[in-house]
């Protein structure tokens, strides 16, 4: 039967209904704040989204898009490559290119179709593409596409990478390697220098999806390649606008000339009607504001600091070093659902994540912070993750 | 250059730490259907076998591998 392949999904909502638990598309029915919320009736810091710089409610962002909404409408009804290209969109371009120090820029409707777009595009059939096992869904949906051969290298493993371009000798400077900045499920940062350093050594392409990365790390926000001095090894960088930015669409920049050409071989560009000029706005603020105000990666930096110190004070698994992305492992997914309750009662809304979304068996209360978090928030997130060590939710030997 | 049955001997011993129900393995025995293999422990299954012959399996063949037999044939074209 059609369906039956459903089946299993069908019996965990059915499970969760049981419990009374809606971890999966808790309805926000209120924002407060770029970081609080009125979610499933209750209160709650929001811990859980990928807002961080909190810049989804400055209100210089919302007044850009509120002004490009009367001055443009609402949609643009049309592809970037009929009547859906305003001048809002290539002033967007032209301002992404600049900002990555570039010449080329590619604008799409949303982060998952850029990456998505690109890497379906960039190779084809007789290439070979190296992904990051742990690489994105929108990477794996692009690669299928892409006709090429697929081959995953170990994750953020220069050493199996090097091996790999190895046994493919002749192909290997025809090869587009995937990585990404911060791997978002983790919150760890690829290790970009060695994988440069590879890439010079073997020869291929290098693209980096650098969506939760961009405009958290590196001296002007570019993300993890300008963090680790590797940008000019970069050929082709991806991001989104729905993170740091705070509001929805994806970007792919290079140095290329040759983007301008593989622009119009997108299939994922051409058949989807353009962003609304709203969003290009305030996309556009926001990018201004985060190159204006370092001082916003600051304080993420300190609450990614003190989230990681204070989970990891608490005994609890979280990743090897600091990240905006503090993920907690845990084996048993019942006790991670209850977990994910007690702390939507103690008024802090995580991500619960199940695989294969995560990146093994595991599975993960996932935080993220934002530097529009407070003293005062940061406190009561990792005092709500106190209260299920002392409930007894969560051990040090309960979890991974 | 290794024939068909070594390749096969090779799987037989990389599955066996993920044989959970001790089944009896054989040429026809399917990854998912009998072995019961998650997506994650198939990609384990195959690193084994990478590591092992220093290749590289592309994905694009996983959706014609049933089978340790099947997977045997892949692994002897890849390392020809
Ligand atoms: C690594 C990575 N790439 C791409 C995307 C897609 O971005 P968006 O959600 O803006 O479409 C995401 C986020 O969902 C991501 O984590």
């Amino acid at each position: 039967m059609l369906f039956d392949k459903f089946q299993t999904m069908a019996g965990f909502q059915a499970e969760l209904a049981e419990r009374k638990v809606e971890p999966f598309g808790a309805v926000t029915e209120k924002i407060l704040s770029a970081t609080e919320g009125l979610v499933q009736g209750r209160n709650v810091i929001l811990a859980g989204t990928n807002n961080y710089l909190g810049l989804s409610f400055d209100p210089r962002c919302i007044k850009a898009a509120q002004d490009a909404a009367a001055r443009w409408g609402t949609g643009t009804t049309g592809s970037r490559l009929a009547n859906g290209s305003f001048t809002e969109h290539q002033a967007l371009e032209t301002e992404v290119a600049q900002f990555y120090g570039v010449d080329h820029a590619i604008v799409f409707s949303t982060g998952y179709t850029a990456t998505m777009g690109m890497c379906a595009t960039l190779a084809g059939p007789g290439d070979v593409i190296l992904l990051d096992a742990d690489s994105h869904a929108s990477i794996y949906s692009g690669v299928k596409l892409s006709g090429a051969e697929i081959i995953r290298y170990k994750h953020n493993n220069p050493e199996d990478l090097a091996k790999r371009l190895r046994r493919l000798g002749d192909r290997a400077s025809q090869t587009l390697i995937i990585a990404e900045g911060i791997y978002s499920m983790l919150g760890d940062v690829a290790p970009l220098q060695e994988i440069a350093a590879v890439k010079r050594e073997y020869g291929g392409y290098l693209f980096l999806d650098e969506a939760h990365s961009m405009g958290v790390l590196g001296e002007t926000g570019r993300g993890a390649a300008q963090a680790a001095g590797v940008e000019a090894d970069v050929d082709f960088f991806a991001g989104t606008f729905s993170k740091s930015l705070g509001a929805v669409g994806g970007f792919c920049v290079s140095s290329h000339p040759e983007l301008e050409a593989i622009r119009f071989c997108i299939s994922a560009y051409i058949f989807t009607a353009s962003s609304s000029p709203s969003i290009i706005a305030s996309t556009r603020e926001a990018l201004r504001i985060v190159t204006a105000e370092p001082q916003l990666r600051e304080r993420l930096w300190k609450n990614a600091h003190r989230l990681y110190d204070g989970l990891k004070a608490l005994g609890l698994p979280v990743g090897p070093t600091a990240s905006p992305v503090v993920a907690v492992e845990m084996e048993d997914r019942s006790r991670t659902i209850d977990c994910w309750e007690a702390l939507m009662e103690a008024g802090v809304y995580v991500n619960l994540v199940i695989p294969p979304a995560s990146p093994s068996t595991n599975f993960l209360l996932r935080n993220s912070v934002s530097a529009a978090h407070t003293s005062a928030q940061m406190d009561t997130i990792i005092a709500a993750y106190a209260s299920l060590k002392t409930a007894g939710l969560i051990t040090s030997t309960q979890a991974a | 250059m290794t024939d068909y049955q070594e390749y096969l001997e090779f799987l037989y011993s990389a599955v066996e730490t993920q044989n959970k129900k001790h089944i009896e393995l054989s040429e026809s025995t399917s990854l998912v259907a009998d072995l019961g293999l998650s997506s994650l422990e198939v990609m384990e299954f195959i690193e084994k076998i990478e590591d092992h012959f220093d290749i590289s399996i592309p994905l694009n063949i996983l959706p014609d591998v049933n089978t340790i037999g099947d997977l045997a044939t892949k692994v002897r074209e890849l390392n020809l």
